[in-house]
């Protein structure tokens, strides 16, 4: 029988994002969202995925978790939330441009190829931009198998159990690992923070690596033009009937 | 000069806000309406606490507690002290004052309240003992090696939870430059005991579900080693610890007062009156900004407070002028926040009703305001030989 070993090594992605309590206001010039002053979190999703591999590594089926973010130094914030969360070590590709889906999952391609992880797991989406690519494209990129929305996560061996949230219901599929799995909302409630941890964070290794070093240019394909707030939302009318539905939505083009 | 949280600090605030905001809030309403904290509810916040490591955070490493230093527990308690205290005190925080268990004491009392096994309430207040606190008439005689206690003490905070109770106890009188008065010693009494009774106490119109009980002592035995500290220098073991209580309440009403500006602020920006935003009247605005400003100004005093006992400096006044400006602010805030509300401000929808109700006692307990002002102005004047 094959003896079946357990995954060396689990590469979670962390992006630093505005926290979602924040009520999000958009740059005076109008050339972003305002960052400044506000309080910044890991990515909800991306903080599911933790949870998750840190879950895998208690059941015994995994040694390590690495958490990795891309940005400006101040990830580093996040990465020792998530080094205080369980993540045994973390590495921040640093770099003051922006970055996008592409770049990213370029960078994250980088990462694997240094660290060789059996599983990587990221957040389906970021609340920021909402693009929901990154996982897609590091896994075309790296040619392995991806498993994406996943609401339920099991590993056996080389290979994982994933169920899927999709448009008609829950999809069940089994990959052969390494792969990449994003994390859907209902995939885990992430645990509170314990205070020893907090304590330990500080001392777990955080390694700062400049983007230059990962050899991946940053080649920005989109063009940000302008950003605007979304026009705040008219009182609803109450309609007497069906037929007054009816009416009001003719007159608004929709029927 | 840095203003910033470290990352262990910001951790520590946004968990503790996090656990509050939903381990909590969610219990509030039945507790207000109730007057009682269900024991289940109780005893299952205090399980969480304790499986993430905050319980008895404020207490040594070396016994298990969190170690944390004075100012990172005023962070931990300023964030705890946006939720009801009747169920926050289910997030344990023993009294600081048990680090001064000795011997057995350490294996009887300490270690098991820093595990959560047995909860502490702390007794010196009596009927005719408020702020005079010397002035108590519970005492104690010595019979061999026992202590027999006589008397009665009230509103001693959560003694209905408790297992045991710190108590100060008149035990013998002594001469002093101010002429006779009465030596002080501390003691450890077990629920239980016989001649101890812990009874109910009286409806509060401030944090329903935290009830404060009467205790009586009728010719209790206590053995002498359950004396905290040293004989007759029960004010000494109080000193050392009991500031930092003061800081409990100050930097919990900062919190307090946050949560009822989180309330009002964007009420201020939404609701609309006379075809504006109320928050466009000056007569609102500026309630607004003397609000926050002086949320503020009791966090940074608070937290300077803190900061100059983990540095070992002076901090008698600094603590004193923490607390009485705290808790004075805390009911200026939550009236204001009312005030802004208007009468929805007043209905059990908000929480607005009871923190305003619950601001009353803080200017009352742990000294009161006048009791603050006097520390004060004393440590001002002494210098000067005033």
């Amino acid at each position: 029988m094959l003896e079946i070993d357990k995954l060396e090594k689990i590469l979670v992605g962390l992006k630093r994002v505005v926290d979602y309590n924040v009520r999000v206001r958009v740059k005076a010039d109008a050339s972003g969202v305002e960052t400044d002053g506000v309080k910044m979190s890991i990515n909800p999703f991306d903080e599911i995925a933790l949870e998750e591999a840190l879950r895998i590594k208690e059941r015994g089926e995994a040694d390590e978790v690495v958490v990795v973010s891309m940005g400006r130094t101040e990830c580093q914030q996040q990465l020792r939330t998530g080094l205080a969360m369980g993540a045994d070590r973390a590495i921040l590709v640093e770099s003051d441009d922006e970055i996008d889906s592409l770049t990213g999952a370029k960078i994250l391609l980088a990462l694997v190829e240094r660290e060789h992880p059996g599983l990587v797991i990221l957040g389906k989406q970021a609340i920021d931009n909402d693009n929901n690519q990154t996982g897609q494209m590091l896994a075309a990129l790296w040619d392995r198998p991806q498993a994406t929305f996943a609401s339920e996560l099991t590993i056996s061996g080389d290979s994982a159990t994933v169920t899927r949230e999709v448009d008609v219901g829950l999809e069940t599929i089994e990959i052969d690992l390494p792969a990449v799995v994003t994390a859907d909302l209902r995939l885990n409630e992430p645990r509170y923070v314990k205070l020893p941890d907090i304590m330990k964070a500080k001392k777990k290794p955080l390694d700062i690596v400049p983007l230059a070093d990962l050899s991946v240019a940053p080649a920005p394909r989109l063009t940000s033009v302008e950003y605007t707030a979304p026009e705040q939302r008219q009182k609803g009318v109450i309609v007497d009937d069906v037929a007054g539905l009816v009416a009001a939505l003719k007159e608004k083009g929709l029927a | 000069m840095y203003f910033g949280l470290t990352d262990e600090q910001q951790l520590i605030v946004d968990t503790v806000r996090s656990f509050v905001e939903n381990e909590i809030y969610p219990h509030e309403e039945v507790v207000e309406k109730t007057g009682v904290v269900p024991s289940e509810i109780g005893q299952e916040i205090k399980q969480k606490c304790i499986d993430i490591g905050f319980y008895a955070a404020n207490l040594p490493a070396e016994h298990g507690g969190g170690g944390l230093n004075h100012l990172d527990f005023t962070l931990l308690e300023r964030e705890l002290g946006r939720g009801s205290l009747g169920l926050t005190v289910f997030f344990g925080r023993p009294s600081g004052i048990l680090a001064a268990c000795e011997g057995d004491q350490i294996e009887h009392y300490l270690a098991p309240a820093i595990r959560g096994e047995k909860f502490d309430a702390l007794a010196m207040t009596e009927p005719d003992a408020g702020s005079d606190v010397r002035g108590m008439k519970c005492s104690a005689k010595q019979d061999g090696d026992d202590w027999v206690v006589n008397g009665t003490k009230h509103f001693i905070s959560h003694a209905d939870i408790a297992d045991f109770v710190i108590v100060f106890v008149a035990t013998g009188e002594e001469e002093s430059d101010r002429g006779s008065r009465k030596k002080i010693t501390c003691f450890l009494a077990d629920r239980g005991t016989p001649g101890f009774e812990i009874l109910p106490g009286y409806n509060s119109v401030s944090h329903r579900g935290y009830h404060n009980c009467i205790l009586q002592f009728d010719n209790c035995r206590l053995p002498k080693g359950n004396i905290l500290g040293e004989l007759h220098r029960g004010f000494e073991v109080a000193n050392e610890w009991l500031y930092a209580t003061r800081l409990t309440v100050a930097t919990m009403a900062v919190g307090r007062a946050r949560r009822a500006f989180e309330l009002a602020l964007p009420h201020a920006a939404e609701r609309r009156q006379f075809g504006k935003q109320i928050g466009k009247f000056q007569g609102v605005s500026f309630k607004l900004a003397d609000m926050i400003t002086e949320i503020d100004a009791a966090d940074l005093l608070t937290l300077s407070a803190a900061w100059r006992l983990d540095q070992g400096l002076p901090a008698n006044r600094e603590i004193a002028s923490a607390k009485v400006y705290a808790t004075e602010m805390l009911a200026r805030v939550s009236d204001e926040a009312i005030q802004i509300f208007g009468g929805m401000g007043l209905m059990d929808d908000l929480p607005l009703a009871r923190i305003w109700r619950d601001s009353r006692v803080e200017r009352i307990w742990d000294g009161t305001s006048e009791i603050q002002r006097h520390i004060i102005s004393r440590e001002l004047l002494r210098p000067l030989g005033g």
